[in-house]
């Protein structure tokens, strides 16, 4: 499964787990309007971590505040790249 | 001996406040100059004078009329902060000996509110005269959140509460103070009080409101000074929204600030102030860090500051100074102070050059977004899964997330050949989530061979 899909398919699972209503996944959509709450995200970081291996957040040296969706997956993308460089 | 305090009130410390100062929540915008001359009780205010009153409002913004209102008139004042859970509200209630409690249209009807006098507290204020109420020493009673049963009681004054403000820097200009952390928890409380005594406009909150409409209103009342726990920064920081807003003074509590948090806002807000203040419900604030570093100068350690005196026992800050809660309400719980009038924070610091940095909480408690956790609590109840040996569970410290709770687990050896991992790890989440508040179930399980016990026999805790 793609890191786009995999992410997708977590934010889903966490909504389902936390009783809160998913807006459409697109690229453009602002995170904050997603419908997932901080701890959301949190929990999405850690799964994520779980499942690809990777937590660009931690990894980073400066903190990133990625706005959309796009940005997320990309974030995980070029740090997925850099782990199998 | 009987001690008569003449320090004046929250009314009072409002009666000059120039006429355009208001509190702001999302449905409502009170003018604080109305207030000094009015009522928000209906006309039912000499009902609650002397009594032990519970403010059990459902909105920040109530919450604040009310302590407004009762401060110097009644004998105690306990604030329920709204995530207060109903089978503790029984306990809390007989724990602070109340007569009487404010509410507003959205408290929830609950069996232990039914005391004397039940009065409800409404953001419309009509003219009234106060003058006629004798003056009381009231006692602000604040919940903890460190603990994993009924919350402890911690017992503050007024003159405890506003220490830490009157020693701060006096403030130009209009300011309009808003505040990401809810003003019933001791560091939203501080901002409310910050806002009195700086005669400013305060703009709250509403249960349930994005954050991107939080930012929006923040930017359209013209926030100066904004406050929040790290967690809620981080969290703006991802909001577009965080554009509208351009404030002058940004303040971060609750929570440890990192570097990484403090140089994201210094980035964002390049012509604000960026400080963070160390404080709790027990301790209050104990000082406040302005350079733009995480930790503290070791010279507040060797030498204090205003009042304020810290030392390390066993690796832990301890902190005397007239700011601290006075006592905890009950019986059944140790003294807040030792016997040197200190109280322990329970914050384990490390120094690094000239700087002590904050490493954890001793006994492994974790914070997450402000509130604590025990780890033991979530244990027990992963330890209820029928495939499960031992688990441990830590924190993991993320820049864009803050803290979050993690489960290591230990399966019993027949489960261990068997596979299913997936299954189980679920069958756990299940469990947590049934049992416990959501900000205490795992973000994640991992399944591991083993977890070190030390010599003592315990799990071992790591800090952090």
């Amino acid at each position: 499964m793609s890191i786009k899909l995999t992410i997708m398919d977590q934010m889903r699972q966490i909504a389902r787990e936390h009783g809160k209503t998913l807006a459409p996944l697109r690229d453009d959509l602002v995170l904050l309007d997603s419908g997932l709450d901080s701890l959301g995200f949190a929990v999405l970081v850690a799964r994520l971590e779980d499942t690809l291996g990777i937590d660009p957040f931690t990894a980073a040296e400066d903190a990133m505040f990625p706005l959309t969706l796009g940005d997320f997956v990309k974030v995980y993308e070029s740090a997925q790249q850099r782990a199998v460089a | 001996m009987k001690v008569r305090s003449n320090a004046p009130s929250l009314r009072d410390r409002i009666a000059d406040v120039a006429p355009e100062r208001f509190f702001w929540d999302r449905a409502a915008r009170v003018c604080v100059n109305h207030l000094a001359r009015g009522t928000s009780f209906g006309d039912r205010l000499a009902e609650l004078a002397g009594r032990s009153v519970v403010v059990a409002t459902s909105s920040q913004l109530t919450s604040a009329l009310a302590l407004i209102e009762l401060d110097g008139v009644a004998r105690r004042l306990t604030i329920l902060p709204p995530d207060t859970a109903a089978d503790h509200l029984g306990a809390l209630i007989a724990c602070a000996e109340a007569d009487a409690v404010v509410i507003d249209q959205g408290t929830p009807d609950h069996a232990a509110f039914d005391l004397p006098v039940r009065i409800v507290c409404a953001p419309a204020i009509v003219p009234a005269e106060h003058h006629s109420l004798p003056h009381v020493p009231t006692e602000w009673v604040l919940l903890t959140s460190g603990t994993s049963g009924v919350p402890k009681m911690a017992v503050h004054s007024l003159s405890s509460l506003i220490a830490p403000i009157d020693a701060g820097q006096r403030l130009d200009g209009a300011v309009v103070w808003g505040t990401f952390y809810d003003i019933r928890r001791y560091g939203g409380l501080q901002i409310f009080l910050r806002a009195i005594i700086g005669g400013a406009s305060l703009v709250l909150s509403c249960a349930g409101e994005p954050t991107v409409d939080h930012l929006t209103r923040l930017g359209r009342c013209g926030v100066t000074h904004l406050s929040g726990t790290p967690s809620h920064w981080r969290r703006a920081l991802m909001a577009p929204e965080i554009g509208k807003i351009s404030p002058r003074y940004v303040r971060l509590s609750g929570e440890i600030a990192d570097q990484a948090i403090l140089d994201s806002l210094r980035a964002m807000f390049p012509q604000a102030g960026v400080g963070h203040a160390y404080a709790s419900t027990e301790a209050g604030v104990a000082f406040e860090v302005n350079d733009g570093l995480a930790g503290f100068s070791a010279d507040f350690l060797d030498h204090g500051r205003d009042g304020v005196e810290l030392k390390l026992v066993d690796g832990a800050l301890r902190i005397r100074s007239p700011r601290t809660a006075q006592r905890y309400l009950g019986t059944q719980h140790a003294s807040l102070r030792d016997r040197d009038g200190f109280v322990d924070t329970g914050d384990m610091v490390e120094r690094r050059g000239d700087r002590y940095v904050f490493a954890g909480r001793r006994g492994g408690i974790i914070n997450v977004g402000g509130l604590k956790i025990h780890p033991e609590e979530i244990e027990a109840v992963i330890n209820r899964h029928p495939q499960v040996r031992m688990s441990l569970v830590r924190p993991k410290q993320s820049p864009v997330t803050g803290s979050i709770v993690i489960a290591d687990v230990v399966l019993k050896a027949d489960c261990m050949r068997s596979g299913g991992e997936q299954q189980i790890k679920n069958d756990i989440l299940a469990l947590c989530r049934d049992a416990l508040p959501r900000h205490k179930v795992p973000a994640a399980i991992s399944i591991v061979p083993a977890l070190d016990v030390g010599v003592t026999g315990k799990l071992a805790r790591r800090y952090g």
